[in-house]
């Protein structure tokens, strides 16, 4: 059985608008204008017990609006939404002892305590006892490398050890599910891969359900077997990454490094759509025009010192799936 | 519902901001220097007023004045002018949504921190302010104008117990000023409002016997005088120990009713909150 539904779920905010100007400001004091936006109209999907999705889209397309219902902190307009049987927002405090949440560009630690005694706060709060807080907080110490940090007040820690030790705030009270909002931003390399093992980690080791919202592309393709990307508040896609790709474009990517750096390539059923000196990229179907062919093909006129072919990168997938629905990327 | 699983969550956060504020040291020196030359210059204006009319014709003699102004002075943190600046910092950055990911009762957990915001600052100044105002001052040859002791035992045990219902009630009156930041996002508006009338009606600004008759049972039916006023005539022995009970029951009534009205704004708050950014 699935483990959150959500259904036709619907929010809208009232936006005061404002002239802009002196005029408008004057005018704004008098009369306000109001605009509403659709953040979540009719979004529906379900997720089972320890599925791992991505959840993507541009900014403002409603993904932190979804976590927040999910998480019981915002009541939707309407629609249906449970998470393991509880309505999110009616049943908060039961719900939320059950759930773990990181907001990436906030941290729920103490700002001036030091990290273990935020994690002791923390297990207080939800009222853990004391042998299972033992065991989580060790583990977690462990996981993710934060020995040497425990003693260090959160407002010193740096954005890659404060999202370590925010993770593992977020899961001291075993919850079985894990919302991520844009665990990763603002990272250095380093960081992001040792959040994304970590997440990898608890999700197949413990069988946690993680729902992961991101504008990082890599971190999709490191972790998630299901994406969802949404945008103007409606779910454009719900799959896998191959299903994704399939439903936007069969295109495929070769590039082609030249001998002759000005050779005009003119191939039917394949555009260029970069030329870098000696390298030039080319699109192509491969319904249309099978590979082989086209390299045969392109072999016999020019001289090639290498080639490859490659499906176009996740983000230009996602861009042109934003971009046909009317976003911005 | 509330009270499910006791009450370590909240003693926790008790604990946790108490132990935070108390490291706010040189603050608390800073606000104790402020409010000796505060507390010396409202006596001085009070001198000077009853020098230039006849003592006689006013309610309270000035070396009771000079108690009350005192006796003010040490509580100044305890009253809720001010609104906590973690809450303000949190509504604004949007961080309080974690708040609401909690499985306590919000209402207990922002009661239990204005009970941390107002007792940790108190116990820093109230005790060195005392002393300054009933010791040092004589020996500074300004005994008229010292904190005199309670004239009785009795006085003191009572004036403690006031206090202690007066510290709840405060804590009330903190909470309501922190759920007031749901709606005024920059935090300025309600608060500043609330400093003003907490400063005037308390007696802080001016010792509420000095206030025109008029005015008088407004005041006393208001639950600002039980922040200080009541407790210092208790104090000062004007409210006998017998009366303590109407006094407790004032505060009581009071912090009771000002309770449920924060829940229940807190509640609508939370449902027109827009957690901030994104």
């Amino acid at each position: 059985m699935a483990q959150i539904v959500v259904d036709n779920l619907v929010k809208t905010y009232r936006v005061a608008e404002r002239t802009p100007g002196l005029w408008g400001a004057l005018r704004g004091v008098a009369r306000r204008t109001h605009r509403t936006v659709r953040a979540l109209d009719g979004v529906s999907f379900s997720i089972d017990r320890g599925e791992l999705v991505g959840y993507i889209g541009p900014n403002g397309a409603g993904k932190s609006t979804t976590v927040k219902a999910l998480s019981g902190i915002l009541v939707p307009d309407g629609g249906r939404c449970e998470v393991a049987g509880r309505v999110p927002w009616r049943d908060r405090i039961a719900h939320v002892a059950e759930i773990g949440v990181v907001f990436g560009q906030r941290t729920q630690l103490w700002w001036d305590l030091p990290v273990i005694e935020s994690f002791d706060l923390l297990r207080e709060i939800y009222r853990v006892p004391g042998d299972r807080y033992r065991q989580a907080r060790d583990q977690m110490i462990e996981l993710l490398d934060l020995g040497a940090l425990l003693d260090v007040p959160v407002r010193q820690l740096s954005l890659g050890q404060r999202m370590r030790a925010d993770l593992a705030a977020a899961l001291l009270h075993g919850p079985a599910i894990l919302f991520l909002d844009e665990p990763t931003i603002g990272l250095d390399a380093v960081s992001k891969l040792a959040v994304r093992d970590f997440i990898k980690q608890i999700n197949r080791d413990r069988g946690v359900t993680v729902i992961l919202t991101t504008h990082d592309m890599d971190d999709i393709e490191a972790l998630c077997t299901r994406v969802m990307v949404i945008a103007g508040g409606k779910i454009l896609s719900d799959g896998t990454l191959v299903a994704l790709r399939a439903q936007v474009t069969r295109e495929r990517w070769l590039t082609v490094d030249l001998v002759d750096a000005g050779a005009a390539i003119d191939e039917p059923g394949a555009t260029e759509i970069r030329r870098d000196g000696h390298r030039v990229c080319l699109a192509f179907d491969p319904e249309v025009v099978p590979p082989a062919a086209l390299i045969q093909r392109l072999a016999g006129r020019h001289a090639i010192r290498d080639l490859f072919v490659e499906n176009p990168p996740i983000e230009a997938i996602v861009a042109r799936l934003y971009a046909s629905h009317g976003q911005a990327p | 519902m509330i009270r499910a699983g006791g009450l370590r969550p909240y003693r926790a956060i008790v604990g946790a901001r108490f132990r935070v504020l108390l490291q706010y040291r040189a603050a608390a020196l800073a606000g104790l220097w402020t409010q000796v030359v505060f507390g010396l210059v409202l006596i001085m204006v009070y001198e000077a007023f009853y020098r230039s009319s006849s003592p006689a014709t006013q309610p309270i003699a000035f070396a009771q004045v000079a108690s009350y102004v005192w006796f003010g002075q040490a509580l100044f943190a305890m009253l809720p002018w001010s609104a906590d600046a973690e809450v303000r910092a949190m509504v604004r950055s949007g961080a309080v949504a974690y708040e609401l990911c909690r499985p306590v009762d919000l209402y207990g957990l922002w009661y239990a921190r204005a009970v941390a915001q107002r007792s940790a600052p108190t116990l820093l100044r109230a005790v060195p302010m005392a002393l300054i105002a009933a010791l040092v001052l004589p020996r500074v040859g300004l005994g008229e104008w010292r904190l005199a002791p309670p004239p009785s035992l009795a006085c003191a045990a009572g004036a403690a117990v006031a206090l202690l219902g007066a510290f709840v009630l405060s804590c009330a009156l903190s909470t309501l000023n922190n759920v007031s930041l749901l709606w005024t996002l920059g935090g300025e508006g309600v608060v500043l409002l609330m400093t003003t009338v907490v400063t005037l009606l308390s007696g802080l600004a001016v010792p509420l016997p000095l206030l025109p008759g008029w005015a008088q049972p407004v005041l006393a039916w208001l639950p600002f005088a039980g922040l200080f006023d009541l407790p210092f005539r208790v104090y000062a022995g004007h409210l006998a120990p017998g009366q303590l009970a109407s006094v407790l029951v004032r505060q009581t009534g009071w912090t009771l009713a000002l309770i449920a009205l924060g829940r229940w704004l807190l509640g609508r708050g939370l449902r027109r909150l827009v957690v901030q950014g994104g």
